[in-house]
This record gives structure tokens, C-alpha cells and sequence, in this order.
């Protein structure tokens, strides 16, 4: 019993996963969590963080389909057209590029829209309006022309929404210097990185989840002030350990934290790494860690090819974290194929929590 | 100008020998000057204007123009000096201290200028890449625009935009990708609607682009919320290769924004250009939504350098574009017949835009390039600093502002 509780107070302290975390309420001082802390989904996160920006900066609008009158087509901008109204949000007609061309230009006019796509996978109708138009016009231009811009929405797979709705762009726009690429996983994350984009003066990508939405997280008092900011370009440590990295964003954090959980009852202590950031890359924060465990894993939802695990292995191989490592880096990713529909398909395509322990046993020899 | 006059004025009330004393012509300048000071010229005539094409209008910009002597001076001198700078940047070109691509803008001088001359400073402009000429009359000076064509640190990007990326107060360039920049137009008519400062955006694109579907998007987007945007399609009959007959199943560019209203416009008659402006910028400004005006104009050059335009048109067309409809020669005409200036006048302000563009071709060939370390500059706006990565793993750069 003592045991159960002790596994479930540290798994609670990283961060419960869906249906844990209902389980756990802030009455009870099982977990030991600060007194004024709550449990806050990622949705409503978003949707505070939306709010407070808004009221903060007369300059700040919300545009995109279905986000106004129908409260967003995950309800993430819930409230905010009525109690913003027209000006501040706007329903946009299905013109992906049009409307974020229109964005692109609204910000270069000095206003700080937020541009949402009701999935990434639509963004790439409108990538060169996000690429050529907003990442590269302030180099163009020699610093003169800034783009205060955000694009967001739910990036990567759901559940059972076919291959065209299942992609992940976190390397696609990772790939390109100009913007700024962020993408949350737990509530804290995805409140803090939003408001820091916001009040960016550069062009952000941020990667939500879409299965992440309705999880709640712990948020602590401080995670609930109206300032509350997660920095940009800085890697968060949700797991201390000494045996392995675990590097991932996104939903696989939860993934490796759960995959640690199991891996602690055999003796391994995996560090677990949420990169927030793909774009800047918080390279330094791995390479501290893989010098410390001497393996490294990395663990993404997005094809393995030219991927953000492909990224992290290149860069550890040319900074002094290489000579720390005791076997190959190893990255967990994507299966190769566009994603299938049938459920047990689905499944077997993306790292799984027992494809993380099967990794760690192996660069571990054990 | 005035010394011309007066030295043919002292010759012939002096006689030959005037000639042989240097001094003279002041003694009698002192004399004359008083009571002959531009005498000769009127300070400002009216002009018949074509009547423009209309959709979706009762009534369309006045027929008439008045131009005063001022205005006229200034439109000469503008036209002159982008007209000027393109052929100094074709010879730049050809002698490839320009590189990559470059898109002159000779034959279209009426429509930039006669656009700038219908709006405010305050107002916003967006066009492609043939934009020099919007650079110029957005407020770039010559070197400025010559060192970025060239490369060079005193380039008005510093020499890392290009041909096709120049920038300047309310003026977004400057854009590579075809369409691209009407998207960002709406935008930033959408900006001002959102500021309400009583500023709009007028959104350039050429023949080629109007058939973008993102235009479309725009339109419908820019009707729909009443955005104050002023459409602006230079017809200059090819799309890089392809005549407008190959490419558009409808050329009547005027039309094309379906519900939206548009002009069709004489675009190498100057003031043809600014009165039509002027109308769609009222429109705009009332609160009545986006216009759209197509310019029907003309380009000598080719599409860029690297084409040399007479494979898919004649040699006969452009020059009877060159002959009939110059827009230079149709102002100067207008001018020197009407008394609002004189041939001479004219020519004197040809010679000063000369001397100005070759200072500034001077400039642009001798300022240095810009520093390596600039290389990593300008990637985030108000960053602390830190390093962009080289070719290699070694080579690293860092990057401020």
C-alpha cells in the first residue's frame, strides 16, 4: 500500500496523465501539492492565456475559423468573442492562405495577431505566407520590419482522423531560422509558452496537441498569475535521473514520464527532458543531462526522417556531450508511414510506452 | 534654367562682343530677372483625361485633370529619376556588379508616381518585385536603392534584401513570391481599420499574379470585412513570358474582384493614375470597403535582365509603346505645349537627375559589402544576443538586433 502511494505520489509530482489526475483532487494531502495550487486542463490554460493577453494588449486579436462565434473548433478560444467581440475575434471564411497572409500583414502593420489553423496540417496550404512572409522578412528587411505574429493550434496525431489530419510540422518548421517553434505539453506549458509568444516580437509556431486539450495538470499559484511566462528557448527537466535521457515534446513526455514510472521498479532512473522549445533548440539542457545519464533517447510523435530526434542526435555528436555517451543515441519516432486509420494500426504507429522501456533496456543492456 | 535664358537675352541685347566679358551676363540678369521671372510660363492648365472602364460604379474618377506647374515639375523630375535609375541599374547589371534578379520598372514611371501623388505618407503601400520605383517614391533615395541593387552596406537593407526586397515607412516591399503581397496588403488594411487613423493600403500585383487564388481569398475576405484596400493590378500585358490572352480566361482585370468595384485605368497617362487613386482612396477612406484599379501599362525591358523580352512580343510593339505612350514624354509634352514649362527647363532637370544618378552609381560602387558578421544579424527582433550556426559545427556567428 505504502508502495502504491509512494509510486503514485511521485508519478502525481511529474505531472498526472488523463483519468489519473481526476483521481487526485487538491482537498486530499496525498500528493503533497502546494496549498493554492488546482488542476487546470490544457484547454482552459490556453483559453486564460488567450485572455489575459487579450485584456493586456488593445493590439492583440485572435483570427481563424470557427474561433469567434462557435468558440473554437476545440473550444480553446471559449468566451473570448463574447466578451471581446468582433474586433478582437474573428471568424475567418476557409482561406488558409489568405487569412494568414492577412495576419502576416496585420502584424507587420504593428498590430499582434494571433493566427490560429484549426490543425497544422491545413498550415501548410499558407506555409509560404509563414516561411517567406513571416520568418524571413525582418532579415530581409536588415531589422526593419518586425513580424509580431503567433500561429497555433493542435499539431501531429489525434485519434483515428486518417493521414491527412495526423502529420507533425515540428520539424518542417524547426527547420527554418526566423521562427520562433514552441511546443507544450503539460497545462503550465502550454499557459506560459503561449503568453511568452504573444508578448514575442518575433514569428512563433506553437505545436498544441490536440489529445493534450482535455488532460488536467497541476498548476501552481504562481503558474496561475496573470504574468506567469514559460521562457522561450529553455528546456524543462520534469524528471530527475541517472541512468538514461529522455528527451521529447509534446504528448510523448507524458509518455516517458509513464515509461519511467514502470522502469523505477527495476532500478533505472531516467531523466525525462520536455524541450518546450524545438525552435530555439535548448541544446545545452541535453547535453547536460546525457553527460550526466551517458544514454540518450529521443522520443517524438513526427517521422523519423529529417526529424527533430534526427536534430538532437546530430547536434550531441558535435558537442563535448559525445564523449559521454556510453551507446548510439537512439531515437523513438513516427513509424514510417502516413498515419493509418484502424486503431490497432494507429497505435503500432507511434512510440508506445512499452516501445520507450524496450529502448532504454536495450541502450542499457539490460 | 534661368541662366540660359538670360545669357540668350544679354547676347541679344548686347550684340557679339557680349561674348568676349564674362561679367556681363550677371549685370544684365540684375536688370532683367525682376521684371521676367517665369513669366512665360502659366502656373497651371487643365487637361482631358480618358474616361475610365467602370464595374460595379455609377460614376467614375473626373474626366478633366488640373495640373499646376509645381505638381507637374515634380512629376517630371520623379519619373525622370526612376526612369534613369532602371537604365543605370541595366547597365550595372550587364556588367554584373548587379546580380541574380532584377526587374526594371521602365515604361511604368506614371503608375508609381501617379499613385504616391494621390495618397499620403501616412498611407500604406505593398507591391512585388518590380518595386524600385515604389522604393523611390516611398521615400528610398537613389544611392540608397543603387547600394542594395549592388550589395553593398549603404544599401537601404544593408545589402541583404536584394533587388526584390526593399523597405521604407509604409512601404512593405518588395515581395519575391508571386501573390504573396496581396494577402499582406489586406492585412495591413486591416491594421488600419483596427487603428482607425483614417490610413489605407494600396496593394499592388501585376497581370501574372491576378490569377493567384489567394488574391480571391483576399478579395472576399477584404469585401467582406470592409477592409480599406485599394486593389491594384499593373497590366503591363506579360506575365514574365505569357500574354495575358495565354493566361486569363477573363482580362478584364477590373472585373475580376467580382462584387468589388473597379476602374480600368489609363496607367501611362499620369494623371489619369492620380485622379482615378484619389477616387478609389475616397471610396476606401469612407468606410465603403476595398476597390480594385487596373492599371494598363507597359514595361521595356523584359520580364528581368535575364530575359531579353522580344521573344514573345515585337521589337515594333515596344517601340510603338515607346513612341505614342511614353509616359514621360506624354507629361513633357503636356507640359512644354501648355506653357507650364519649356523644353530647356525640361532638359536642365534631365541634366541634374543624370549628375544624381551617377553620384549615386558611384556610391554604389564603391561602398564595401557588408561585414561577415552581419551575416547572423536580424534573425529575432529584440533578442539577447546568440549564435547562429555556419556551413560547419565550427563556424559561428552571432547574431544582434
Amino acid at each position: 500500500m505504502a508502495a502504491a502511494a509512494g509510486a503514485l505520489r511521485r508519478l502525481v509530482r511529474c505531472g498526472p496523465q488523463q483519468g489519473l489526475g481526476r483521481l487526485l483532487q487538491p482537498r486530499s494531502g496525498i500528493h503533497g501539492s502546494a496549498p493554492a495550487a488546482v488542476q487546470v486542463t490544457v484547454r482552459d490554460a490556453l483559453n486564460q492565456a488567450l485572455d489575459e493577453e487579450l485584456e493586456r494588449d488593445e493590439k492583440v486579436f485572435l483570427l481563424g475559423e470557427e474561433v469567434a462565434q462557435y468558440d473554437g473548433a476545440y473550444k480553446i478560444s471559449r468566451g473570448l468573442w463574447k466578451k471581446y467581440g468582433d474586433k478582437r475575434i474573428i471568424d475567418t471564411p476557409i482561406s488558409e492562405m489568405g487569412f494568414t497572409g492577412i495576419a502576416v500583414g496585420a502584424a507587420m502593420a504593428g498590430l499582434r495577431p494571433i493566427c490560429e489553423f484549426m490543425t497544422f496540417n491545413f498550415s501548410m496550404q499558407a506555409i509560404d505566407q509563414v516561411i517567406n512572409s513571416a520568418g524571413k522578412t525582418l532579415y530581409m528587411s536588415a531589422g526593419m520590419v518586425p513580424v509580431p505574429v503567433v500561429f497555433r493550434g493542435p499539431n501531429g496525431a489525434s485519434a483515428g482522423v486518417g493521414a491527412q489530419h495526423s502529420q507533425c510540422f515540428a520539424a518542417w518548421y524547426g527547420h527554418c531560422p526566423g521562427l520562433k517553434v514552441v511546443s507544450p505539453w503539460s497545462s503550465e506549458d502550454a499557459k506560459g509558452l503561449l503568453k511568452a509568444s504573444v508578448r514575442d516580437d518575433n514569428p512563433v509556431v506553437m505545436l498544441e496537441n490536440e489529445l493534450m486539450y482535455g488532460v488536467p495538470f497541476e498548476m501552481s499559484e504562481e503558474a496561475q498569475s496573470k504574468d506567469f511566462l514559460v521562457p522561450i528557448g529553455k528546456a524543462k527537466i520534469e524528471r530527475q535521473g541517472t541512468h538514461v535521457t529522455l528527451v521529447s515534446h509534446s504528448r510523448s513526455v507524458g509518455h516517458c514520464l509513464e515509461a519511467a514510472a514502470v522502469l523505477v521498479k527495476e532500478g533505472v532512473e531516467c531523466e525525462v527532458v520536455n524541450l518546450r522549445t524545438i525552435r530555439p533548440m535548448d541544446v545545452e539542457s541535453i547535453e547536460a543531462s546525457v553527460v550526466k545519464t551517458n544514454h540518450l533517447i529521443t522520443v517524438e510523435g513526427g517521422w523519423p526522417q529529417f526529424g527533430v530526434g534526427a536534430e538532437i542526435c546530430a547536434r550531441i555528436m558535435e558537442g563535448p556531450a559525445f564523449n559521454y555517451l556510453d551507446a548510439p543515441a537512439v531515437r523513438l519516432t513516427g513509424a514510417d508511414v502516413p498515419m493509418p486509420y484502424a486503431k490497432v494500426l494507429e497505435e503500432n504507429c507511434l512510440p508506445q510506452v512499452k516501445d520507450i522501456i524496450f529502448a532504454v533496456k536495450k541502450t542499457l543492456n539490460i | 534654367m534661368r541662366k540660359m535664358l538670360l545669357a540668350a537675352l544679354s547676347r541679344v541685347l548686347q550684340g557679339p562682343a557680349a561674348a568676349a566679358r564674362p561679367g556681363a551676363v550677371s549685370e544684365v540678369s540684375r536688370v532683367v530677372v525682376a521684371s521676367r521671372n517665369y513669366a512665360d510660363f502659366t502656373s497651371e492648365a487643365t487637361f482631358d483625361i480618358k474616361k475610365c472602364d467602370l464595374h460595379r460604379l455609377e460614376e467614375g474618377p473626373p474626366v478633366t485633370a488640373v495640373l499646376t506647374r509645381e505638381e507637374g515639375l515634380h512629376y517630371y523630375r520623379t519619373m525622370q529619376t526612376i526612369r534613369r535609375m532602371e537604365l543605370k541599374s541595366d547597365q550595372l547589371y550587364k556588367q554584373k556588379i548587379i546580380r541574380g534578379f532584377c526587374h526594371l520598372y521602365d515604361g511604368q514611371e506614371a503608375c508609381c508616381v501617379g499613385l504616391e501623388a494621390a495618397i499620403k505618407p501616412t498611407d500604406h503601400l505593398i507591391t512585388a518585385y518590380r518595386a524600385h520605383g515604389y522604393a523611390y517614391t516611398r521615400g528610398t533615395s537613389v544611392r540608397e536603392i543603387l547600394a542594395e541593387l549592388t550589395g553593398r552596406k549603404g544599401g537601404c537593407a544593408k545589402g541583404k534584401g536584394g533587388s526584390m526586397h526593399m523597405y521604407a515607412q509604409n512601404f512593405y516591399g518588395g515581395n519575391g513570391i508571386v501573390g504573396a503581397q496581396v494577402p499582406l496588403g489586406a492585412g495591413i488594411a486591416l491594421a488600419c481599420k483596427y487603428f482607425g487613423k483614417d490610413e489605407i493600403c494600396l496593394t499592388l500585383y501585376g497581370d501574372g499574379a491576378a490569377n493567384q487564388g489567394q488574391i480571391f481569398e483576399t478579395y472576399n475576405m477584404a469585401a467582406l470585412w470592409k477592409l480599406p484596400c485599394i486593389f491594384i493590378c499593373e497590366n503591363n500585358r506579360y506575365g514574365m513570358g505569357t500574354s495575358v490572352e495565354r493566361a486569363a480566361a477573363s482580362t478584364d482585370y477590373y472585373k475580376r474582384g467580382d462584387y468589388i468595384p473597379g476602374i480600368r485605368v489609363d496607367g501611362m497617362d499620369i494623371l489619369c493614375v492620380r485622379e482615378a487613386t484619389k477616387f478609389a482612396a475616397e471610396h476606401c477612406r469612407s468606410g465603403k470597403g476595398p476597390m480594385l484599379m487596373e492599371l494598363q501599362t507597359y514595361r521595356y525591358h523584359g520580364h528581368s535582365m535575364s530575359d531579353p523580352g522580344i521573344s514573345y512580343r515585337t521589337r515594333e510593339e515596344i517601340q510603338e509603346v515607346r513612341s505614342k505612350s511614353d509616359p514621360i514624354t506624354l507629361l513633357k509634352d503636356r507640359m512644354v505645349n501648355n506653357s507650364l514649362s519649356s523644353v530647356e527647363e525640361l532638359k536642365e532637370i534631365d541634366v541634374e537627375v543624370r549628375k544624381e544618378i551617377e553620384e549615386a552609381a558611384q556610391f554604389a560602387t564603391t561602398d564595401p559589402e557588408p561585414p561577415l558578421e552581419e551575416l547572423g544579424n536580424h534573425i529575432y527582433k529584440n533578442e539577447p544576443p546568440f549564435e547562429v550556426r555556419g556551413p560547419s559545427q565550427w563556424i559561428k556567428y552571432k547574431s544582434v538586433g
